[in-house]
Parts: C-alpha cells; structure tokens; sequence
C-alpha cells in the first residue's frame, strides 16, 4: 500500500470537510433564523474540526514536514482534491441546505465504513466523526422536507437547488487507482456500495420533501483530480490571505 | 455583550404614576431585601419599561456585534483559529437568543424587539459601529471590548430582575473564554514579527477609546442612573467599572509591548489607579446617533439577513402547519 | 409593520446535564415544532457539553401558580415546622436516627 494513494485519499476526505465548514461558516450571523444561525455554526465547527483531524493525518502519510494548516493555507487550488459540491457557492438557503444534504447522506455512509477501515487513525477518526455527520444529516435532511413540503416558493427554491446541484453528486462515487488501492487494502470502502445506501436516504427525503428526483445523466467531475470550478479559487484566495502575505508568521 | 444606552431616555412619568404607591413600598422592599423578582410578579412599569429596553438593547449589541468579527472568520489564519472565531461568533449568537428569551419574559416578542432593531428605532451598543481592518482587532475585540463587556456583566449577574441575572450567569461563564482568546491572539501578534507587531499596536490604538466608552457616559451626566440603582438593575457606576477596567488592562498591554493612545495616561501612586486623559464624547454621541463608520453596514447586514431569511421562516411554519393538519386527521380516522 | 404571524412559536428548554440529576429549566428558543426545539435545543444550551438529554414544551403550554396567590399558596406550609427532622429533639445518646 504507496503512502501516496493514502495520502491522496485522506486529502480528498479532509479538503470536502474544510472547504464544506468554509462555505457553511461564510453563514454565520447571516442564517435565516437566530436558532439556526447557531446550529449551521455548530456544523461548520464539525466540518472542520474533521478536516483538521483529517489534514493531520494526510500531512503524516506525506512525511514531508507539512503540518494541516500548511496543507490548507499554502496549497494552490489544483492541489485541492475536496468534492466540486463542496465548493458551490451557498446561494440561497435552498442552496445550501440542499448541497449540505447531499453531502451528509454520503458523509454518514463513508464514515459508518470508515469506522471499520484498517487504517486505526483513520477508524477512531471516522467513528467519532460519524455522530457528528448523522447529526448533521437529521438537520439537513428535516431542511429538506421543510422546504420541499412548505410554501410554493420553498418547493420551488429547494427543486431549483436540487436540479442545479444533482450533477455535482456522481463524484462522491467515482474509483479510480487511488480509491482502487485503497479498497484493496480495506482501508476504504468500495464507492458503489456507499452509493447504494445513499440512494436510499435521498430517495425517502426527496418523496418525504415532494420533490422530482432529477434524471440520472452527466455527470461533472474533477474535484478529486484537482480539477475544480471557478468558485474555489476566489475562496481559498480569502481563506489564505494572511498565511500567504506573511510568510513564515505564526498565529 | 454590553448594556450602553440605558441612561439615554428620560423615565416615563405618567406610566409610574398609575402604579399604586402602596405596591411601590413593598416592591422596593423586596429589592432592598435582595429578593429577585420574577416574570409574573408585579412590577412597577417604569421596571419593566427599563428592563424591556435594557435587555433588548443588551441582545441587539450581541447580535450586531456578530458582524464585525464575523468579517474574519473566513480568513483567520489557521484552523484552530478559524474555529475559536467562529466558536466564539456563535456563541455571541446565543447570548443574544438568551436576552431575547429574558426579554420576553416580560411579555414583548422577539419579532417585535427585531422589528424596532431593523426600523433603526433601537439601540445597540456603538462599539460595533467601527470596522475591523485587519486581524488584530480580532484579538483586540476579544481583550478590550469583551474585557469591557464582562466588567459590565458580571454585577448584572446579581440584577433584582430573575431570568436577566441568569441569562448572565450564563453568558458570564461563556464570556470568559473571549477574553482569554482575544488576549492569546494579541500576544501571538506581539512575539511575532514586525508586520504582526504594527498590526497589534494600530488595534490598540484604534479600540482603545471605544472601549472606554463601552462603560457609557460619566454618572455625573447620566440622567436615571439613580432609579435603576435603586432598582438594582445596575450595581455599579459607569465610572467606577471603567476605572477598574482601565486599572486591569493598562498593564496587560504593556506586558505586550504596546504603548495606549493617551498621552496622559499614568499611575497615581497615592490611589493606585491609572488616571486617563479626556474621553471624545462628542464622537460617542455622534456614533449613538447615526453616524459611525459602519452604522448603515450594520443595519443594512441585519435587514438583509432577515429579509432574505422571510421565505424560509414562512416555509417552516407552513410546513409544520400541513404535519400538524395531517397528524390530526389521522387521529381523527 | 412587525410580523408576528411569521414567528415561530417559543418553547420552554429543560436539561438534564447528567444520568442521575433532574431536568432544569435553563431559558427558551423558538421553533415551529417540537422535533425542532429539542435539536435546536442542542445547539443553543448545549454547546459545552452541559447536557445528555433535553426536554421542550410549548412555553404557552405551561400552567403557572399565580404569584399574586404566592402567600395563600405557599406561606401557610412555612409554619409546618413540625415536618422538619430539626423539629424533634432526641437525646444525642441515642443513635441512628
């Protein structure tokens, strides 16, 4: 097993959750309620005390002397391997519950695997870690029907979130070497079995919501290869900024 | 986080009249006696006027104050950072749900405290009408103007009013860690290198006054500080909390290495105290008044949120609506 | 101007910070059901960890005593001194009870 394929995958778990807690903290003091401005807090939080769990444990499979936050304040956004849905843009509320809940779907599944991978690190990390994603995935998941089953204009924001994100979905199943290897060696699960369950969930929340479950058809991709759309650049250039314009600072 | 502006409005006269002066007796009796008094006790309106404004203006300040700080979280500079902020942001977030539900308590919906918030009819603390231009004020939001906050909370943790002085127990307990945070992040800032050294010192500068401020305007000038002393709504005066808290932070700042923006500023051997140099009221007042750097970004933040935030309050009440409805034709089966 | 159709309702937040000790009231939130207030109770009063389980009632559900009555309810029971162990002296000779 290269430390390389387990460092690749272990950046691409760690990068979702910090550029997902990034976009969700972008909320904070903006919510459109004082409870929930509170509670999409607490998820960011989650997201990204994983992420630096995760960052961690990437930098120490590379062996180069990076620490996490090296990893996410100095890499270009060609390094980054987080999923495209992460990095979409909140747009409305619709938006990013919609997105939020796509992700935590495939979070809970990855992570309940996870949690018996052979990789120990990675195991404690995703059994603590899964509490937190089912959480997350009740809150998103009641958005959801909330939205789906509320007013017209909430069913229509929530299916117009819903089309617009749907392509972003099929990443979080893709295998390639790196996955592959991975597989092979126990450490991960094997992508089309998490796919499986996550149909589940989002199927009974989309018919709970009442909303049209889009037609499986292209899919985007390249988040995981560092391929990524227009909108991670102008996050990272906000997220880095003071890293990058103090070399060698610390805070 | 802070409870400025109380002294602002003159008492009304004619309510306090209504009050039957026998009742009045024994309520200031049960305040003298330190008894607390609770939401359904009778209370003369001239109380409950107060407390309703104090409280409420108490949320707004930690709800607008979510702003300025919440202009860094996404770019504090490491991920430990990036969660203290954004743990701390939140939790000013719900210290203002706490005064909102201590406020209500006396019988005005939170809808309608916001809604005199959004139509700029009530006040919030003038500290959160400066910007923060660069990371240290992070830090020096956390040391000065929380430091500030806490010398006004923590006599406000033994106010006659119940579920007030318990919303501040508890936000007392959380508050501490502000403090803590803001002065570890101005002390990286100090040992760190020159550039971070400029940064420090030009937050001090720039906070340094506000945050005197915070304590609101000299009790010789405040109007009804009497009666709310009486009260036991406040405890202690706006001078001598600012003193004190002048007193502790002065040589918190010099452990930094920072110099304060006063050049009078100095130690009176005989009193103990470091006595400071004028405070520029005419800028408080303008601020209170309107007209503050970022005053119209504020309330332009808030009102956004809210508006943008209707659909989606009206989507789950609607959808609640509908389970219920449904929940009660199935019983109905 | 205010909108108070469009707020959701408040609800009264209990605690039980640990297995063993009863539930307390520690403030309120609002929510537009119970499945709501219990998780948003989670997030607003129990993010250090004070809490195991959370209890939430529709504050409007709450029946109170009346305070005005305070005296004829409670004082009467001030005077019941005889409910009291201290009431009852013992010889201190005898033991275990």
């Amino acid at each position: 097993m290269p430390d390389t394929a387990h460092f690749e995958f272990l950046l691409r778990l760690g990068d979702s959750c910090l550029v997902l807690g990034h976009r969700l903290s972008e909320w904070c003091g903006h919510a459109p309620e004082l409870e929930e401005d509170i509670a999409l807090a607490n998820v960011a939080l989650d997201l990204t005390g994983q992420a630096d769990m995760l960052l961690a444990e990437a930098a120490r499979f590379e062996g180069k002397g990076r620490d996490a936050d090296a990893l996410a304040f100095l890499r270009d956004a060609g390094d980054f391997r987080n999923l495209l849905i992460c990095e979409r843009p909140n747009g409305d509320f619709a938006h990013t519950i919609m997105r939020q809940f796509l992700f935590d779907a495939w979070q809970v599944e990855l992570y309940g695997a996870l949690a018996a991978s052979s990789d120990k690190a990675l195991a404690g990390i995703a059994g603590k870690a899964v509490k937190e994603a089912e959480y997350h995935l009740r809150h998103s998941g009641e958005w959801v029907v909330r939205l789906g089953d509320g007013t017209p204009e909430s069913h229509s924001r929530a299916q117009d979130a819903l089309d617009l994100l749907w392509p972003y979905t099929g990443e979080m199943f893709e295998a390639d070497e790196t996955v592959a290897a991975l597989v092979a060696a126990r450490i991960a699960p094997d992508p089309a079995a998490l796919q499986s369950a996550w149909t589940r969930t989002v199927d009974d929340v989309l018919a709970e919501a009442t909303l049209a479950k889009p037609p499986s058809g292209w899919m985007q991709t390249g988040g995981l290869t560092g391929r990524h759309s227009e909108a991670l650049g102008h996050m990272l250039a906000v997220m880095q900024v003071l890293p990058r314009s103090h070399p060698g600072a610390k805070w | 986080m802070y409870t400025q502006g109380l002294d602002q409005r003159a008492p009304e006269g004619a309510a306090k009249a209504a009050d039957d002066a026998a009742a009045l007796v024994a309520f200031q009796a049960r305040i003298d006696a330190e008894e607390k008094i609770e939401p359904n006790d009778w209370m003369p309106q001239g109380y409950r006027r107060t407390l309703v404004r104090q409280i409420s203006q108490h949320a707004h300040s930690e709800i607008v104050g979510m702003l300025p700080e919440g202009n860094w979280i996404t770019r504090a500079p490491s991920l430990r950072r990036k969660m203290i902020l954004l743990a701390k942001v939140q939790d000013e977030g719900g210290h203002g749900l706490y005064l909102y539900s201590a406020a209500e308590t006396l019988g005005v919906p939170r809808a309608e405290m916001v809604e005199q918030l959004l139509a700029g009819k009530a006040k919030y603390s003038s500290i959160f009408n400066y910007p923060t231009l660069t990371w240290a004020d992070i830090g020096a939001i956390g040391w000065l103007v929380d430091g500030a906050a806490i010398m006004n909370q923590v006599p406000l943790c033994r106010c006659s009013y119940g579920p007030y002085a318990r919303a501040m127990i508890r936000i007392c307990r959380e508050e501490s860690f502000h403090q803590r945070q803001g002065y570890e992040l101005m002390l990286k800032l100090a040992q760190g290198t020159s550039g971070q050294k400029r940064m420090a010192q030009d937050a001090l500068n720039r906070w340094w006054w506000p945050s005197l401020m915070m304590f609101g305007p000299s009790d010789k000038e405040s109007i009804h500080s009497s009666q709310n002393m009486a009260w036991k709504i406040k405890r202690v005066s706006n001078d001598d909390l600012r003193q004190k808290f002048i007193d502790v932070t002065v040589p918190q700042g010099h452990f930094l290495g920072l110099t304060f923006p006063d050049p009078e500023l100095r130690l009176d051997e005989a009193s103990g105290h470091w006595l400071h140099g004028p405070i520029d009221w005419t800028e408080f007042n303008r601020i209170l008044a309107g007209d503050g750097p970022c005053n119209r970004e504020r309330m332009a933040a808030r009102r956004k949120a809210h508006a943008d935030g209707a659909w989606v309050r009206e989507a789950a009440a609607a959808h609640a609506a509908k389970r219920a409805n449904r929940q009660r034709a199935k019983a109905a089966e | 101007m205010t909108d108070n159709r469009m707020e959701w309702p408040l609800w009264e937040v209990f605690v039980r910070s640990r297995n063993g000790l009863a539930h307390r009231h520690v403030g309120s939130l609002h929510a537009v059901d119970g499945t709501m207030a219990a998780e948003l109770a989670r997030d607003v009063y129990c993010r250090r960890a004070e809490g195991v389980s959370v209890w939430v009632a529709r504050s409007a559900d709450i029946v109170a005593s009346d305070p005005a009555r305070k005296d004829e309810l409670f004082e009467p029971m001030v005077s019941k001194v005889y409910r009291h162990p201290t009431f009852y002296e013992i010889p201190s000779d005898v033991k275990n009870i």
